[in-house]
């Protein structure tokens, strides 16, 4: 039986009670954030009332702040955190109710600084896929703009670029339909920051759902340009509302953020 | 006359000549350690004295060997009280040092008893017991201090294992790993030096009493494959313990305090 969309907030939902997230429907967004709270052990309140929606495909962006809480916004969406109150959903399904290793998978992350494991690359990719031969790890260094002599080479022999290039390889061994980067470009210097902003868009052309945390509003520009809609602007555990948005980003605009 | 096996108190204040030297030492370079070589001279003195006068009462012929069997439950409440006290803000770290020192009172002394090396007498349960828990008790310290050191300062890794969907018991195994042999190397070093250098304790306590060194070192060589056995698996239940409690049922990586 066909259940007719509802409208959530900003979000058009198509409610579809699988157990199973449907896995290609562009129409259920990606991601969606039902009064979503978090409160630390102590106490301290980190995400309130979140209501929010990601759209399927292309990026979208998470920029506020530090301290604002959009990387635990994000960790929220591969299960890395739980929500003390509300739901998260991916496609459709309460990620509480699915297999949290499973969901990891179809849910990449990469990390805020390179965080490549003792060993070689190689090494490396064959903890996200044990069974890899050395043409898949060929090809995935590939997509990312590293040659295969990168295989044999360890993490301290790699610029900081090229480390946290070999991370996304890394990530996208397990063929996710999603990649969350958290701020994974702010400890790389400016031209490895331009490398994995242009890689970043070429995956996303190639079908990745791209979700991008972070606080440099011109790096929010150069993504997604002026596609405001892209952008969920996190202001002190909550996402903030259009008005408050518009003037989060027209506010910045006269005191651009240091490169 | 002077006996190897009884000093009397003049030997007794004899040798803190030396304790004098050090007092001086310190005096005259400025170490300000006086204050504390003295202090810990009084307390060993105290606790050593207190412990002779309870052990008479313990070892007598007509004690019974209830009273022995109680010390040891004592001690292996003490030395878990003290592994909470040197081992920092670890979480749960009493129950699970009351279940290493257990084992290892249990495990040391069955094999000891179970297999005939001692006989079972207040004179043998006590010392040996000591040995066993005493010197697992500082590689349990490190144990616990290694594993919540690693997976704090290796955070960002260990959550980079979890993000590719591995299971908390895959993504923490290195550390553990790197943990346990922290913790049990120092004791395996000592097994290797033991009679270049220094010739231990037990048998130095009994060639003093008139035993053949032969009889003494067989003694002592049983006490070091012993104690070897007693800090593996305390270290073990400990490590692996506590790698349990530091991960949630759905492999997240719970907040540490850095130790």
């Amino acid at each position: 039986m066909r259940v007719p969309p509802t409208r959530k907030g900003s979000c058009l939902w198509h409610a579809a009670p699988v157990s199973e997230p449907a896995a290609s429907d562009p129409s259920v967004p990606c991601f969606e954030f039902v009064e979503v709270s978090l409160h630390a052990p102590g106490g301290e309140t980190i995400l309130s009332g979140v209501d929010a929606c990601v759209a399927s495909g292309g990026i979208t962006v998470l920029v506020g702040p530090s301290g604002s809480g959009k990387s635990t916004l994000l960790r929220l969406c591969n299960r890395l955190e739980v929500p003390t109150g509300g739901r998260v959903h991916f496609r459709g399904g309460d990620v509480a109710d699915l297999d949290p290793l499973a969901h990891r998978r179809r849910v990449g992350m990469v990390f805020q600084r390179p965080t490549l494991f003792a060993g070689s690359v190689r090494d490396n990719l064959l903890v996200a896929a044990p069974q890899g031969t050395e043409a898949d790890f060929r090809a995935v260094l590939e997509r990312v703009v590293l040659d295969g002599s990168f295989l044999d080479r360890t993490a301290d022999d790699l610029s900081g670029g090229e480390a946290q290039r070999a991370c996304i390889a890394r990530a996208l061994l397990t063929e996710p339909e999603v990649l969350l980067m958290d701020e994974a470009t702010s400890a790389l210097d400016p031209d490895a920051r331009r490398a994995i902003e242009r890689l970043a868009l070429d995956l996303v052309t190639g079908g990745l759902t791209l979700l991008w945390v972070t606080h440099d509003l011109e790096q929010v520009r150069r993504l997604i340009g002026d596609q405001t809609e892209r952008v969920l602007v996190v202001l002190d555990g909550r996402v903030a509302a259009p008005n408050e948005k518009a003037a989060f980003l027209a506010a910045r605009d006269d005191d651009p953020a240091p490169d | 006359m002077e006996s190897a096996s009884s000093i009397g108190w003049g030997g007794l204040v004899a040798s803190l000549t030396l304790v004098v030297v050090a007092l001086v030492v310190s005096w005259r370079m400025k170490l300000g350690l006086e204050r504390s070589m003295v202090w810990s001279c009084a307390r060993a003195g105290v606790q050593l004295l207190l412990t002779g006068w309870a052990l008479t009462l313990v070892l007598e012929p007509d004690a019974s060997i209830a009273w022995a069997w109680a010390w040891v439950v004592g001690m292996v409440i003490v030395a878990a009280l003290t592994v909470r006290n040197r081992a920092g803000d670890v979480p749960s770290i009493l129950p699970l040092a009351l279940i290493a020192t257990a084992t290892v009172g249990a495990v040391s002394l069955g094999v000891i008893f179970g297999f005939h090396i001692f006989p079972v007498e207040a004179r043998t349960v006590i010392p040996l017991a000591g040995m066993m828990i005493g010197n697992s008790m500082t590689s349990v310290v490190v144990a616990a201090r290694r594993v919540t050191g690693e997976l704090s300062d290796k955070r960002l890794e260990v959550e980079a294992r979890l993000a590719l969907g591995l299971s908390w018991k895959e993504a923490s195994r290195p550390y553990l790993r790197e943990a346990m042999r922290t913790a049990m190397i120092p004791q395996i070093e000592s097994t290797k030096a033991v009679g270049l250098v220094f010739l231990p304790g037990a048998m130095t306590g009994l060639i003093l009493a008139g035993v053949s060194p032969v009889d003494a070192v067989q003694v002592q060589l049983a006490i070091m494959y012993l104690i070897l056995g007693s800090v593996a698996t305390s270290v073990t239940v400990v490590a692996v313990g506590l790698t349990r409690q530091l991960f949630t049922d759905d492999s997240r990586l719970v907040r540490l305090v850095r130790v």
